[in-house]
Order: structure tokens, then C-alpha cells, then sequence
């Protein structure tokens, strides 16, 4: 016999990660997505220790193997717990829910989750995040937003990372902004070196503002 | 990457659906795929055969419509596409406008019937 239904494959993700929402509510939680290498734990690092006066801050991780970025980001003092996918190419909401209990939530204004290292697949599954924040070095081609368009169109801020090294390499930073802010008019952009420290004060005030509305809601 | 938790996910609805009915084999699941919603087809059936694989319903299919990016253009406002291999940039074949595009239709991945006895 031949049963019609409708039903969502990714529904069961999905209605996890609105009971993750409702456990973070008053939490201002970022899904940072970039390729590997792109500089996610540094950002974390220099974020963490700037506004460390600021707000409290924690960090959910996800990697295939090691807990090298968990410890990372833990000298910086933020609570954090790291998740191996142990293959898995994306972190999903159950995941997350499992991560969440080892974090005290009651002391965490903003959470990071770190997701693995993959422009595809993270962005299919939905963590329970209020935004999800886009990655992208000028070490890596400038039509990366014209290769992955689905991270780009849905993120709400893309940092462009390295820039101390533009003067060696070939990005073009106007085609890859261009791109990125035509595909989607919402999104929030960042020139910055995690290394320098050079154009962070913008992503710092970006989360003031997305903080501040979290709070309001 | 992701395909074998998705193939995971519907044989647990298919499943869930078929037990709900007093249906005790799955013999098929037809199922509707956006060409934005990031699934490498070959590799869903590759998945779906492999957690098959020693069960009663070794035998079931997996019928895949592939459905195509519908547009709502972000300058004109006209709608397009719907048909063949479509990008999210593509431009608006009324005004020329390339990005901005609104997606109306294929980011969809449903079970849309299962068949079971």
C-alpha cells in the first residue's frame, strides 16, 4: 500500500533545535561557519580576550578528532566543551543540546559554536543559533560566495579574515564583497586580521548591537 | 557528507509512518529533493542500500524527484525558472538582474508517500 505524507527529512534536527532555542533564550548564540584554516579559533581567541570585560562567553567546538581548539579557547579563560564528529561533517542540534549540558548556562551572555571546517553541510542543519556568521580568508579564492551561495545568502555577517596579507596575494576584496551583499542586501561585512587586530573594533560592535537586540527580545 | 544520517532519517520516518498504519515491511520511499537542498543524489541511494543492507526491507526503493530552482527576481519581481540546472545567480530573464533573487521553490527535502505491506 502507497501512504502519502509530507514529511521533512530534517525535521527531527529541526524540532531539536527549536527545544535548543528555548534553553538559550537571553543567549546570544553565533553558528560560525568557514572552510578549515579559514581563522574561526583565532577569531574566538581574540574575541574572547578583548571583550573578556564584557560579556561572559562561552564556546561549543566541533572537529572531526582532537581537542585542540576546546583548549584553545579555554586559556582564554571562556568556558568551553568541545564535540568530536568523529568523521561527521557538520555539527547538528542534538549535538549541540548533548554540549550544552556540560556549560553552565546561567553565567554565558553570548555563545560561539565553532562549527566544523565545511562551507556545505553545516549549513544544512540548523544548531538552535540566532545567527549564523560566515568565515572567509583572502588566503582563499574571492568567488567562494559565488561557489557556496546558500552560507553566504543566509548568514548575517561575513568577516574576511588575513587582511594583513593582501599585499600577497591575489583577492580581489571588491568581487568577493560585491558578491556577497548583492546575494544577500541583510548581510554585515568585516575586513579584519585576527593577527594584527586590525578591523576587529567593527565585528566587536556587531555583537554589542546583536547582544543588545537578544536582550531586548 | 551528511548523506548517510539523511538516508538514517528517512527510514526512521518511513518507519515511524509505516507502524503508525500496522505496516510491518517497507518496500519504497519517494522522496522530493530541492537542488538547493546540498544532497549529492548518488550518494543518498549509496547510503539508503547500506542501512538496508540484512534487514527485512532490504528490498525497498528510494524514488528521488529532483526539483528544480523556482525564482522570484530581487530587482523586477518577476518569477522564473523551474526547469533544467539553475543557479541562485542566474540572471532574471525579464531584466537582467543577477543576485537577490528570492528562492521560491527548491530548498525542499520531503518524504512526500511510503509504500509498505
Amino acid at each position: 500500500m502507497q501512504i502519502p505524507v509530507v514529511r521533512n527529512v530534517l525535521e527531527a534536527n529541526e524540532k531539536m533545535a527549536a527545544q535548543v532555542r528555548e534553553r538559550l533564550r537571553g543567549i546570544l548564540t553565533l553558528n560560525l561557519i568557514s572552510s578549515p584554516g579559514a581563522g574561526k579559533t583565532s577569531l574566538l581567541e581574540r574575541t574572547l580576550r578583548d571583550l573578556a570585560g564584557e560579556f561572559r562567553m562561552a564556546v561549543i567546538e566541533g572537529d572531526l578528532q582532537t581537542d585542540n581548539d576546546a583548549r584553545r579557547v579555554a586559556a582564554t579563560g571562556a568556558q568551553a566543551v568541545q564535540i568530536n564528529t568523529d568523521g561527521g561533517c557538520h555539527l547538528d542540534s542534538n549535538m549541540i543540546s548533548t554540549a550544552l549540558d556540560a556549560l553552565d548556562l546561567s553565567q554565558v551572555d553570548i555563545l560561539f559554536i565553532e562549527n566544523v571546517g565545511n562551507l556545505v553541510c553545516p549549513v544544512e542543519f540548523d544548531c538552535g543559533e540566532d545567527a549564523k556568521v560566515a568565515l572567509l580568508s583572502v588566503t582563499e579564492g574571492d568567488d567562494k560566495p559565488e561557489k557556496y551561495p546558500l552560507l553566504f545568502n543566509l548568514a548575517r555577517a561575513m568577516i574576511l579574515n588575513k587582511v594583513d596579507l593582501l599585499p600577497h596575494v591575489d583577492f580581489d576584496m571588491a568581487r568577493a564583497r560585491a558578491f556577497a551583499t548583492r546575494l544577500n542586501k541583510e548581510l554585515a561585512v568585516f575586513e579584519v586580521s585576527c593577527r594584527s587586530g586590525e578591523g576587529l573594533d567593527g565585528w566587536y560592535d556587531w555583537l554589542r548591537r546583536m547582544r543588545a537586540e537578544k536582550v531586548r527580545d | 557528507m551528511h548523506e548517510m544520517s539523511l538516508a538514517q532519517n528517512i527510514l526512521d520516518i518511513a518507519r515511524q509512518e509505516l507502524q503508525a498504519r500496522g505496516c510491518t515491511r517497507l518496500t519504497g520511499v519517494h522522496l522530493r529533493c530541492g537542488a538547493l537542498a546540498g544532497v549529492e543524489v548518488s550518494s543518498l541511494r549509496f547510503g539508503f542500500e547500506v542501512l538496508l543492507q540484512g534487514t527485512p526491507d532490504e528490498t525497498a526503493r528510494l524514488e528521488i524527484e529532483e526539483v528544480p530552482l523556482r525564482l522570484r527576481c530581487g530587482a523586477c519581481g518577476a518569477e522564473f525558472g523551474g526547469e533544467g540546472r539553475l543557479a541562485l545567480w542566474e540572471p532574471c530573464p525579464f531584466c537582467g538582474e543577477q543576485l537577490g533573487h528570492e528562492v521560491l521553490q527548491g530548498k525542499e527535502l520531503n518524504i512526500v508517500a511510503i509504500e509498505g505491506t
